[in-house]
């Protein structure tokens, strides 16, 4: 038997926030003391973080911060050495990539990794891989699931890719797209898994202002139309104070600031790590 | 806008184009033999060229559709040749319609060679990196090994098989009854086997396989591969899972790969395992290469050029290697794609970045 013995205290993480209309659901993320260490450097150290049901919360902070390294955790690129991750209430420890991207968690990547030899629409099917099954037998002997399946696949994609209005550019090679469409591409392919939190790792960068406001109102509109979580990365601070309700500020893998656009902007630690790189633009 | 648009129409076209290109060039040739025209040494290539044509499409599922490197293919090719020796050799009075036990042996040398891609498989193909290009490699070795010191043989009471490692076995320690005979005789590879392969089966065979290779890259399953290849973190990221969409392409292609062993083993009186060494595995590599990675009609064109043309050229022994080198240049010039680019970058030892650090 193990003894327990009475000892020193540590606070858990609180301060949570999320939006008031989530508040009867479980939150759709929680990290509790979410960590990782590459051969003794932090990247992410005791990451404390809460989202809504139907939130769109922002992750910033400066360069090599440790972002997108939070992304990669939370999709199991890599491995938490510290801390754990629930999704929905489950905990994903020792869970791989494949089975969180099932389990609701989708992700975009800031250096764009489309599948460039493949169409437009091949990679939103890409997506759609655990939507829309048939057998590898019926594929190859093109059995009428085959039939039946490749026309739910070509209706559902180009759903999809209607809401970038992106229909017309279906059958055109990826890797051939202009840098913005690609980048909306990611975002509907992503949406093709039917996430319940979608993770966008800067969806502005190489946009132009047209753009990102046009991206800023879609984000908004794909978030009410799944009514889905989305958390994103993004330095456009126009985008970042106007449509995200929790905020969380990193700097050198840790948490300097979390609360909402006014609390974030007028947060003096919050002013300085941005002053002391002085890139807060946008 | 247009210069880049490849519509769906234009690939569609491709994919009729090779049955279409494949049977036009069946009927010329039976024609051509039919005429004679063909003399005894073009006859006798033409279930070879088959089987390579076989060979090519198989692994070019493996190199350029899976995007992984297997230089021990011919191993596969050897395993459902020797199988399909000893099922036919077998059967010989118990099935006498010849197309018939052709079938049979087409249908457990694909089986042996199934199995065997799916046992190397599943220990190598969870492993990043370029690992099963090392592990096809030593197969196809261990295959020509073990094939060697077979002796097997058949009689009424069924198949016997001995393994002659230590080289102090022979025939007579299969302990054949009356009316019994060898069908492998170790290093002395398959004898007296009764040729039963034929152009028409070849044919349907190639027609087979183009079949098999091409819905399945254009099926779920396809998509899946070819995304792992072009982006694997991407393709585990929308929840495709790698493994099994690589062994699913894999042991695909090792069937084939038996399939063109089966065909070529019955199509001689006797066949070694040497002749399924590294060259042959190499051989069949250069023909994907350069048709082209991903390209089945490439690869159809390069392995029926590229193996016939050393034939035709023999009575220009002089220039043979120069005619064939010009003609490698050229096929090299006209398949010169970005997958064949890509590949090169991945095989370069100097070319070591991408993989290992941050994800992005
Ligand atoms: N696989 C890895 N191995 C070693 N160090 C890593 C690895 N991945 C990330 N890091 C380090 O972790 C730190 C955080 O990197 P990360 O990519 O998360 O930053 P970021 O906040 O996304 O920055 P940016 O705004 O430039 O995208 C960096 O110092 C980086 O070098
Ligand atoms: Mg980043």
């Amino acid at each position: 038997m193990k003894k327990f013995e009475k000892g020193k205290m540590v606070p858990v993480p609180s301060m949570a926030i999320i939006p008031e209309r989530d508040m009867d659901s479980p939150p759709v993320l929680e990290c509790i003391h979410l960590g990782i260490e590459f051969g003794g450097l932090k990247a992410v150290d005791d990451f404390n973080f809460v989202i809504g049901k139907t939130e769109i919360a922002g992750l910033i902070g400066p360069n090599g911060a440790g972002k997108t390294t939070v992304f990669n955790l939370l999709t199991k690129v890599y491995n938490p050495t510290h801390g754990s991750i629930m999704l929905d209430g489950i905990d994903t420890t020792g869970k791989t990539t494949v089975q969180v991207c099932k389990m609701g968690i989708a992700r975009t990547f800031q250096n764009i990794r489309l599948f460039s030899n493949m169409t437009v629409e091949e990679n939103v099917r890409v997506g759609l891989h655990n939507q829309v099954k048939y057998s590898t037998l019926s594929g190859v002997l093109r059995l009428p699931p085959y039939w039946k399946q490749e026309k739910v696949f070509h209706d559902r994609a180009m759903e999809l890719l209607s809401i970038f209005d992106m229909q017309d550019m279906a059958g055109l090679y990826a890797g051939n797209l202009p840098y913005g469409a690609q980048r909306r591409l990611e975002i509907v392919r992503a949406l093709a898994t039917n996430p319940k939190l979608l993770l966008l790792d800067e969806p502005a960068a190489g946009m132009n202002p047209n753009e990102t406001a046009e991206l800023m109102e879609n984000i908004v509109k794909i978030r009410d139309t799944f009514g889905i979580a989305v958390l994103l990365i993004e330095h456009d601070m126009k985008l970042v104070m106007g449509i995200c309700e929790g905020i969380c500020v990193l700097n050198f893998g840790k948490i300097i600031a979390k609360g909402t656009a006014e609390e974030i902007q007028s947060n003096p630690e919050v002013i300085k790590a941005y002053l002391g790189n002085n890139s807060m633009e946008g | 806008m247009s210069k880049l648009k490849k519509n769906a129409s234009g690939f569609k076209l491709n994919h009729y184009l090779t049955y279409i290109v494949v049977t036009a060039a069946f009927l010329a040739v039976t024609f051509m033999n039919q005429g004679g025209i063909l003399n005894k040494k073009m006859q006798g290539l033409l279930v070879p060229v088959c089987c390579y044509i076989i060979m090519a499409l198989s692994l070019n599922l493996t190199v350029g559709i899976m995007g992984e490197l297997s230089l021990g293919h011919a191993g596969f090719m050897s395993l459902g040749a020797f199988t399909g020796v000893v099922v036919s050799q077998s059967l010989v009075d118990t099935v006498p319609n010849e197309a018939v036990r052709l079938c049979i042996s087409i249908l457990f040398g694909a089986v042996i060679a199934a199995v065997a891609g799916f046992l190397i498989g599943l220990p190598v193909l969870r492993l990043r990196g370029d690992y099963l290009a090392i592990v096809t490699l030593a197969f196809g070795e261990i295959i020509m090994d073990i094939i060697n010191c077979l002796i097997v043989g058949h009689d009424s009471k069924g198949v016997h098989i001995i393994f002659n490692f230590k080289g102090d076995k022979s025939v007579a320690d299969l302990n054949l009854l009356e009316g019994g005979k060898a069908i492998i005789k170790g290093a002395q590879g398959a004898v007296g086997t009764k040729t039963i392969s034929t152009f028409f089966a070849g044919f349907v065979m190639i027609m087979i396989t183009l079949f098999i290779v091409q819905n399945f890259i254009r099926s779920r399953t396809g998509r899946a591969v070819i995304a792992i290849r072009d982006n694997r973190i991407a393709a585990e990221s929308m929840g495709v899972n790698v493994m099994k969409y690589k062994m699913i392409a894999f042991v695909i292609s090792t069937t084939l790969a038996g399939v063109a062993g089966v065909l070529y083993g019955l199509n001689f009186t006797g066949i070694t395992a040497v002749k399924f060494n590294f060259n042959t595995s190499i051989l069949v590599l250069v023909f994907v290469v350069l048709g082209g990675l991903g390209n089945m009609l490439g690869s159809i064109i390069a392995a029926t050029v590229l193996y016939i043309l050393p034939e035709a050229l023999r009575q220009f022994s002089d220039y043979r290697m120069l005619i064939y080198a010009i003609v490698l240049i050229l096929v090299m010039l006209a398949t010169n794609n970005p997958q064949l680019k890509a590949l090169l970058q991945k095989i370069n030892p100097f070319n070591k970045k991408k993989e290992g650090g941050a994800v992005q």
